[in-house]
């Protein structure tokens, strides 16, 4: 007889734990609001990323279209994946003087694996993230970037006040 | 060898029924691939094989500088990325005698945490998958998704953040960080039960992974098999709680422990981590003490020559790291022990005479990251 | 007491007179065989194409997505965008396949499933063939499916699409029996085998409710076998996708996979239309014995309506199972039908009988 009351308790708990499971889906087919999904490019206008977001790394000019890297390299020799190549020119200054100079700051983004040391190191805080993380290309060649504006120039030091 | 191991001896056979799971298969969760001898249903062994993504991370990690190791090993097991960045800076910290702040020691307890929880989810979404449950994937992929977006928005990335540096972190938390971590655990304590419901009480998940799968503490011991799974065989390996590092030293949590030993131990202890780790964050979170975020380090890390080994509780086990210095600013040699590679091969003992569902149920429970294998 | 204006036997009829007018009797029955196999071509096609389209957003309100929403407003039109690319796809040849069996199987699960559509009654009037022993031809008909995935499952010359195809075969017969009994419940209820009678004969109350216990024991006993017999979750071990990649028809591409696809998705409407038809009344309006003011106005929703509606609240169900449960082991799976559910509905059978002879349902 025990058997015979256990395989109807079986039966009814079993039903019942699926009973509970069916509860779960059904309530959230009832409630649409709850639904997650971002709607991606309809809601390009609106989405900001986070400031932090590490979509790339830039380096930011300012209206003169000046930045602030002087071409140390720190920046290169820091990088774990070799993403990064300065190319520097020595061009002369006001003086007659023939110094180094940033000529170009190439950035693989194809190799960067956004380990942020380049942007932690650079003494002169000429490197941040950017937040464009739309990549695709259908030419890995579009992933090198030339980090520094053409004709862009070192930023002067501010006279300490 | 111990017993254990080498009764699990396999001997191929010409006639042997095989066929091949992966490295393309949705149930192996990556480029593994399971050389699978069956007899109708039954399995008859499992061989694992790996090596399909190997990337030599321990040898790159020679030619790269102490901060530079950071990010590979964010890429073994990407699922407890933050633990794997802590276990090589806690062994830079120890061998370097420094002190890192309280701040730090607090920030990096609640992000553990946040990342055990992102992967159990993971792991708890994955699994009901391959028992054919499709729905838990999403409502376990809709709650990993707000860790996700508290990640974002203090380090920039979601999945491999890089976010550790021996000393510290990279930098300083966002603002909301502590807002967010709390209204996140609010929202999951409402969100727990519902996993209960879905498959934890479900009388065909009962089925499907009571008793399967059963494996003896010895053999957790004589494998290796740590992390919950070890502790669904009732071995305490919990790193936390046997040589606690960090912060743990001083918080308030139970080590999971259960001696079934089948897949559905496997699973509650998984289960009730979830809960634990909602308490840990509870206790620490609200309490992060304000200070720096770095401790103060040379700009070239170099380790004094000699050997040191840390070890961290991953997601899934016990990860180990093993350096040996000679004094310059990269390792000599550096070698991880990780969880899953160990975790993986007890796959054959514990399927061995199952059904092919079985199989299935079991590797699911294991929770198994295949980069993690290969490195 | 149920309306005409509803009823499609005027329209038939109609058109039966019109060409049997115009042509000799035997073009008029061969063009009538052609323009109710168009028909049912069309209906097929498009149910299709609806029932993929509706599962995908059930599942996805479900799952807190929004499902498709890009093809047409709110994605209506992706199924047939599916389809178109399913139909463009390459048909990839398997070396060592018995390619006369590959290419005939697809045939055999779509023709099946087109077979057992025959006999539905959609509406008042409006059914192909009213056999009258209608039930047991569907059966019959609807069970021919595992042949083409037997055969599937053996030329594909892959042992993943081999498990499948066994495991499916297992499991329809076992379940076969299930759904069998438990719809002689209601052959013993309505005493007839013909669908029209037994639509007719819940003019006065759909057999849930006449039939009480023994029927609803019997609705559920057929609301599990039948899932199962149709393969689908939680009872889709022959393509669980987690431990067979995709069951029988791994190795199928383009249309011929579609085929497969698309008879499975008709079976479902099958056994729902069936579940519909023998417990809620089929195109039947929901009446109450003497309550005459509201079994008229019950009357004025039109038949068509009733049974559409009756069977997608069913397919609704069985969605709701197969978004909600894991999926069984094939012993498991075994063991709830010959432990289970074969057990309960033979004595359910008793029970009904039981029932009938005492004259206990009303
Ligand atoms: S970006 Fe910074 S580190 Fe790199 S070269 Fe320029 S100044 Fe130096
Ligand atoms: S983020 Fe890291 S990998 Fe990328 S360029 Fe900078 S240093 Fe190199």
């Amino acid at each position: 007889m025990n058997s015979v009351i256990k395989y109807f308790t079986d039966i009814y708990k079993g039903v019942r734990s699926l009973w509970a499971g069916m509860r779960v889906t059904g309530k959230y087919f009832v409630r649409p609001g709850e639904i997650v999904t971002e709607q991606y490019p309809e809601n390009r206008a609106t989405l900001k990323m986070e400031d932090r977001f590490k979509g790339e790394v830039i380096m930011p000019h300012d209206k003169n279209n000046q930045h602030q890297c002087t071409g140390c390299g720190v920046c290169e020799l820091n990088c774990p994946n070799g993403s990064i190549e300065i190319i520097t020119k020595k061009v002369p200054n006001e003086d007659g003087k023939m110094v180094r100079v940033i000529d170009k700051h190439i950035y693989h983004l194809s190799m960067c694996t956004f380990c942020e040391l380049c942007i932690k190191t650079c003494p002169f805080n000429a490197l941040a993230w950017g937040q464009d993380f739309e990549h695709a290309v259908f030419d890995r060649s579009k992933l090198d970037k030339v980090l520094n504006k053409p004709g862009s120039s070192l930023k002067k030091k501010e006279a300490k006040s | 060898m111990s017993e254990e191991v080498t009764k699990n001896i396999i001997v191929r056979d010409d006639e042997d029924y095989i066929i091949n799971m992966g490295p393309q298969h949705p149930s192996t969760h990556g480029v593994l691939r399971l050389e699978v001898c069956l007899n109708g249903e039954t399995v008859k062994y499992v061989i694992p094989h790996i090596g399909y993504i190997h990337r030599a991370i321990e040898k790159m990690s020679e030619s790269d500088t102490y901060k530079q190791i950071i990010h590979l090993t964010d890429r073994m097991d990407y699922l407890s990325a933050h633990m794997n960045n802590e276990a090589v800076c806690l062994a830079v910290e120890n061998a370097l005698e420094i002190e890192v702040p309280k701040r730090v020691q607090y920030i990096r307890v609640v992000l553990d945490e946040l990342t055990r929880l992102a992967s159990h989810h993971l792991w708890w979404s994955a699994f009901g998958m391959d028992l054919g449950a499709l729905t838990a994937f999403f409502y376990g992929m809709r709650d990993r998704e707000k860790i996700l977006a508290i990640f974002e928005e203090s380090f920039g990335s979601r999945l491999l953040h890089s976010f550790n540096t021996p000393g510290g972190l990279m930098h300083d938390v966002h603002p909301d960080f502590q807002k967010h971590t709390m209204e996140f655990v609010r929202y999951f304590r409402k969100k727990l039960p519902e996993y209960k419901q879905l498959l934890t009480d479900n009388v065909i998940f009962h089925n499907r992974t009571q008793g399967i799968g059963k494996m003896s503490r010895e053999t957790a011991i004589a494998f290796g098999v740590t992390g919950p799974s070890g502790r669904g065989s009732g071995f305490a390996c919990d790193v936390r709680k046997v040589a606690p590092y960090g912060l743990y030293k001083e918080i308030d949590f139970n080590e999971i422990l259960y001696d079934e030993g089948d897949s559905f131990a496997r699973y509650l202890v998984r289960m009730d981590e979830m809960e634990e780790s909602l308490n840990i964050l509870e206790q620490v979170t609200d309490n992060i003490p304000e200070g720096d975020y770095t401790a103060k380090m040379k700009s070239i890390v170099k380790l004094p020559e000699g050997e040191y080994f840390q070890r961290v509780e991953t997601a899934r086990g016990e990860l180990g790291i093993y350096i040996v210095s000679d004094g310059k600013k990269f390792p000599y040699r550096i070698k991880f022990r990780s969880p899953n590679f160990s975790n993986l091969f007890v796959l054959n003992t514990l399927a061995k005479g199952g059904l092919i569902a079985d199989l299935v149920a079991i590797s699911g429970s294991l929770d198994l990251v295949i980069p993690d294998i290969d490195r | 007491m149920l309306l005409d204006i509803y009823s499609f036997s005027t329209l038939t009829a109609s058109i039966n007179k019109d060409l049997h007018a115009a042509m000799t009797p035997w073009l008029a029955v061969a063009t009538e065989l052609v323009l109710i196999g168009l028909l049912f071509l069309t209906f097929y096609a498009l149910l299709g194409l609806f029932l993929v389209y509706l599962e995908r957003k059930v599942c996805a309100v479900m799952q807190n997505r929004i499902g498709p929403n890009r093809v047409g407003k709110w994605g209506v039109f992706q199924t047939i965008a599916d389809l178109i690319k399913l139909v463009t796809k390459e048909l990839i040849p398997i070396k060592n396949a018995d390619s006369f069996l590959f290419n005939l199987a697809p045939f055999i699960v779509i023709i099946a499933s087109f077979m057992a559509m025959a006999a539905l009654p959609f509406a008042k009037g409006l059914q192909a063939i009213d056999f009258n022993i209608g039930i047991f031809y569907i059966i019959a008909v609807s069970s021919l499916g595992v042949v083409g995935i037997l055969i599937a499952g053996w030329s594909s010359n892959s042992k993943y699409s081999l498990i499948g195809a066994m495991r499916s075969g297992a499991q329809v017969v076992s379940y076969e029996l299930s759904v069998g009994l438990s719809l002689l419940a209601i052959v013993v209820l309505s005493g007839s085998m013909q669908l029209s009678t037994i639509v007719e004969s819940q003019a006065n109350g759909w057999w849930i409710f006449k039939g009480h216990i023994p029927a609803l024991i019997a609705f559920v006993i057929y609301l599990i076998a039948s899932t199962a017999e149709i393969n689908r979750g939680p009872f889709d071990l022959a393509e669980a996708e987690s431990e067979l990649t995709a069951g029988f028809h791994t190795e199928y591409s383009g249309i011929k996979f579609a085929f497969f696809f698309l008879a499975e998705y008709i079976n479902m409407f099958i056994v729902a239309a069936i579940a519909a038809t023998l417990f809620f009344g089929g195109w039947m309006p929901f009446h109450i014995d003497h309550w005459e003011a509201f079994n008229r106005v019950m009357d004025y929703i039109p038949s068509i309506v009733w049974f559409f509606g009756k069977t997608f609240i069913i397919i609704y169900l069985i969605m709701w199972f197969k978004w909600t449960f894991p999926r069984l082991r094939i012993d498991q799976l075994l063991n709830l039908e010959w432990k289970y559910l074969l057990p309960l509905s033979l004595m359910n059978i008793v029970i009904v009988s039981f029932v009938v002879l005492m004259g206990w349902y009303f």
